[in-house]
């Protein structure tokens, strides 16, 4: 399987995103590259991830000027070909900016950045990217960010709610003014997920966490089940 | 010409001491250079004799530093010292201040510390790795205090703000307050940074003919004589305009751009344009190699049309280095950093004629031997003085204070006192995960940064007591490494090497520079002990406003090797029946200059603790032997607020309870509150205690058994008598909330 994890200026977790896949999945034989954000061809990728950073600085607004770069163009056709892709922090940010998931991410509430390991519950198993997890479960990963507030409007809120699209809540916390403490989303076809906490960071033990490692074996696993299809 | 003041006009007018240069140094200038300098000389000779620039009040004292070492690859005197830690890999790492801009405007002057502090760690050619700061403030409690608490909230959005965006992990540090920083807050900043050998790059501007590249931002009117307004008195006497904006964005974007040129292996030499910009940049590197450089202002690329020489040289604009390349291979420097969306501009060339001279066109505006600008700069050796106060108060004694009645509110008091309460309100807007090799998190003893692909990791600390060095400036100098290196210790690590950020009052009183002197003095002492030589630093004087000096306040950036990651090791208590144990000396705490005396009994008095740095290395040794030999569960330093406030910080991380059981000749405030150096609280597990304890032995070290882990209290009996008992819950309350209720 061929990862793709994207790099944008001003992407600074490109590298962790790429550690994280060759440790959890390089004994199984998966594939990781670093593709500049100028590449407008991501045909040979089955998955592509969009890391977490500051892309331009978050000038104008978070992800908004990411969403103009060349590869963008070739994220949405992967993803209308249902191939994997998956956001995280700004990458979520970017995936909201580029209409491919629906909402926006607005300033936390509290007006600061925040980073800490953060209890997540995962809502929905039926995703390639969380098949791996029991329903319900609540998993340790980590958030960092200024602007992880989830926002949408109550008709778009409902309509998550009754696809079963919301993929993760904060447990028993709100650490951002989320709107239903949502943390993360995929679309309706379920193969392209936005979500604020960093599962690449929280893939060993030693980091404080290693509840992330299922999310990048789920995508693996759901990737064989589709090739054997 | 433009409307510049002519060289008769700024000698007439005595014009030059607008620009903080002293009428005999002007005369000296004069002399040096054999007619009046022009106003761009004078105004290129006024920021490189500053203070900031050329230590000139500090440098005969830093000469006294012990800085070698075997390890030792790139001492002071570059952008950032570098150590060797075996395996090919070499570390770089230094700590710096951006005290004044940050009094001023908060937000960006902290900004734009932590940018240069990196600048100068990349610049060397390693990757930066992590981030530290140490933080001073004023008081934040009461409504009187607004001011602080606007200072302090905004100070640690700024080093957020640029640290999250770089994307480099802020994974420790501290924060004390105290209102002799009330109108001087402090803020240093310290970046450590990994490479090969191959990669060590340096500020030197070699090779005649070889040109001279300005990359990266855009040269502006921000900043200018930011380094001489540093080195005043008073800062709020001046403008804003001399704070610098910063751009972390821009700086991601010129890391990765040097980094990949310094990787291709043509560039000569390599300099942040920090304080006093394209001027130091140029002539300190000149003065490396003993070469000269010509600069073409007209290529300087500029913000905005109308750019005067002297503003273009005076500059501090941020994210913006120089580069020396090799001859004809200026393309590859425009490639790299085209990709990256930036400016690559050749601006000059070296020569060999030891001179820094800058034309506009075919025109020559400023000609200056380079070597009266670094090596001529007045070298001043100020009177030293005995301060009277030392007497007053070095004759505190106990019976001067009457022990609290119920020692757990007392213990309450302390975990609430925002110097010793939890600082998570300060981290947790930093991110300290990214990168992900982050092991030990902020709020332990000292940070722990993995290496990928080895076996080691890096321990880092940041340390100062700037009330030790008030009461004892030799002893408190002295404890001042001794802390930062014990820190490294408790969490598994070897300490190597020192950085230091010297932040004094006017270095002009007698008294102040006695402060200086001694506690430089005593740092030197600890460092030649614990084997640790200082790699590199800065210096930070005039930190005063209206009469009020602050604390004499060294602070300690220390960096150790840990072997083996197997080895790390939190303060955190990890199993119930463990035995507790203090190395090092039981009886010696005091309360003279303790934490307790300040905010229990609102008085600064008495001696700095007591320290025995031949203790303090057995200390260290044998506790890193014991931690080595896997014997060790949790190691916690004994810091402010001595035993009671390390076993509770301990049981708070491990969510656990602890029973104690001392007997004492010591006054029970003394032993629960008293504090002393070379003293660590050890979590063993009852497998281990008796190896621990011959382990102590063999090193000629104390050690005392004081209980056990277990439960949900902390309680701590004295001679028989219960003199603490407090559920941890309550006791993690009062550490936790303390700062975010004083913030609301």
């Amino acid at each position: 399987m061929k990862f793709a994890v994207l790099v944008f200026p001003g992407s600074n977790c490109d590298i962790d995103a790429v550690k994280a896949i060759e440790d959890v999945l390089g004994p199984e034989g998966a594939e990781v590259t670093a593709v500049w954000h100028r590449e407008a061809d991501l045909s040979r990728f089955d998955a592509i991830l969009i890391p977490g950073g500051f892309s331009y600085g978050d000038y104008l607004r978070c992800g908004a000027i990411a969403r103009f770069s060349p590869v963008m163009e070739a994220v949405k056709q992967a993803a209308a070909a249902g191939k994997y892709v998956i956001g995280i922090c700004n990458g979520f940010q970017i995936l909201t900016e580029s209409g491919l998931l629906p909402g926006a991410l607005r300033h936390n509430d509290h007006l600061q950045f925040r980073c800490e390991i953060s209890p997540l519950q995962v809502e929905s198993t039926d995703t390639p990217f969380t098949r791996h997890y029991a329903p319900g479960q609540v998993i340790q990963i980590p958030i960092a960010h200024g602007e992880g507030n989830y926002f949408a409007d109550e008709a778009t809120i409902a309509e998550l709610n009754a696809n079963n699209q919301v993929i993760f809540r904060y447990y028993e916390h709100n650490p951002n003014g989320s709107v239903e403490r949502i943390a993360g989303i995929c679309n309706a076809t379920r193969n392209v997920l936005g979500m604020m906490p960093h599962p690449e960071r929280a893939v060993h033990d030693w980091l404080g966490s290693a509840d992330g490692k299922a999310l990048f074996t789920s995508i693996l696993n759901a990737w064989r089940d589709k090739q054997g299809a | 010409m433009r409307n510049e003041p002519t060289p008769q006009q700024i000698a007439a007018e005595k014009i030059y001491r607008t620009f903080g240069l002293t009428d005999e140094e002007y005369d000296r200038i004069v002399s040096l250079m054999g007619r009046q300098p022009n106003y761009v000389e004078t105004g290129i000779y006024s920021v490189m004799w500053s203070e900031h620039c050329s230590y000139k009040s500090s440098k005969p004292i830093l000469k006294k530093f012990p800085t070698s070492g075997p390890h030792v690859l790139q001492g002071p005197g570059e952008n950032a010292g570098i150590i060797d830690i075996g395996d090919n890999l070499a570390v770089s790492f230094k700590i710096e201040s951006h005290n004044h801009p940050s009094a001023i405007e908060p937000y960006q002057g902290a900004a734009t510390g932590v940018g240069g502090i990196i600048r100068d760690v990349f610049t060397m050619g390693a990757r930066p790795i992590a981030l530290l700061n140490s933080l001073r403030f004023g008081s934040i409690a009461g409504a009187e205090n607004a001011h602080n608490r606007y200072l302090f909230a905004n100070v640690v959005a700024g080093i957020a703000g640029y640290g999250n965006c770089i994307g480099i992990p802020t994974v420790g540090g501290e924060v004390v307050f105290d209102d002799r920083y009330r109108h001087n807050p402090l803020v240093n900043a310290m970046c450590v940074g990994l490479m090969t050998h191959d990669q060590i790059a340096k500020g030197s501007a070699s090779g005649v003919g070889n040109p001279v590249l300005a990359v990266g931002a855009r040269t502006g009117r921000d900043g200018i004589h930011g380094a001489t307004f540093a080195s005043t008195e008073d800062p709020h006497s001046k403008e804003r305009s001399a704070v610098q904006v910063g751009d972390p964005f821009m700086e991601k974007l010129l890391l990765e751009a040097c980094l990949e040129l310094i990787a291709t292996g043509e560039v000569v030499g390599i300099q942040d344009m920090g304080a006093a910009g394209l001027t130091s940049s140029s002539s300190e590197m000149a003065a490396r190699a003993g070469s000269g450089i010509e600069l073409d202002m007209l290529n300087v690329p500029r913000r905005e049309e109308g750019m005067s020489s002297y503003e273009l040289m005076l500059s501090e604009s941020q994210e913006r280095m120089l580069v020396v390349m090799k001859a004809g291979r200026e393309h590859i420097a425009s490639e790299i950093f085209e990709k990256w969306g930036l400016e690559a501009a050749v601006i000059g060339r070296v020569t060999d004629d030891g001179k820094l001279r800058l034309k506009e066109g075919d025109q020559v505006v400023a000609e200056i031997v380079v070597s009266t600008l670094v090596d001529d700069a007045p070298v001043y050796h100020r009177p030293s003085q005995r301060p009277a106060y030392l007497d007053d108060l070095q004759a505190f004694e106990e019976a001067m204070v009457t022990q609290p009645e119920n020692l757990t509110a007392t213990l309450h008091t302390l975990l609430g006192a925002p110097t010793i309460a939890s600082k998570e309100y300060v981290y947790q807007q930093y991110d300290y995960m990214v990168r992900t090799q982050t092991m030990v998190r902020p709020g332990s003893d000292a940070a722990v940064v993995t290496i990928r692909g080895t076996r080691k990791a890096l321990a880092m600390s940041t340390d100062g007591n700037g009330r030790y060095v008030y009461l004892n400036p030799r002893k408190g100098g002295q404890h001042a490494i001794a802390e930062a290196a014990r820190n490294v210790v408790c969490s598994g690590g070897k300490p190597l090497a020192v950085t230091d950020c010297l932040n004094y009052s006017s270095p002009e009183k007698p008294e102040i520079f006695y402060q200086f002197e001694e506690s430089c003095a005593g740092m030197s002492e600890a460092c030649e002990v614990l084997g640790t030589p200082v790699i590199s630093g800065n210096v930070s004087l005039y930190n005063q406003t209206n009469d009020v000096d602050i604390y004499p306040t060294p602070i300690i950036g220390m960096v150790g090797l840990v072997d083996d990651v197997d080895h790390v090791t939190t303060q955190a208590f990890k199993q119930a029946h463990s035995h507790l144990v203090l190395v090092g000396p039981f009886e010696a705490a005091t309360i003279g200059g303790s934490e307790y005396l300040k905010e229990v009994h609102g008085l600064v008095s008495g001696d700095a603790p007591a320290l025995d740095l031949q203790m303090e290395k057995q200390v260290q040794d044998a506790v890193l032997a014991a931690i080595r030999a896997g014997l060790v569960s949790a190691a916690h330093d004994l810091a402010e607020g001595g035993l009671a406030v390390a076993v509770a910080e301990s049981c708070i991380g491990g969510q656990l309870g602890a029973t104690l059981r001392l007997d004492s000749g010591l006054r029970t405030d003394a032993l629960l509150f008293g504090e002393a150096g070379s003293r660590i609280l050890l979590e063993v597990t009852e497998a281990n205690i008796l190896a621990l304890e011959m382990l102590l032995e063999q090193h000629g070290v104390d050690g005392t058994r004081l209980g056990t882990t277990g439960g949900e209290q902390l309680a701590i009996t004295v001679n028989g008598t219960l003199v603490v008992d407090a559920a941890i819950a309550e006791l993690e309350a009062t550490w936790r909330g303390a700062i975010p209720c004083l913030m609301q």
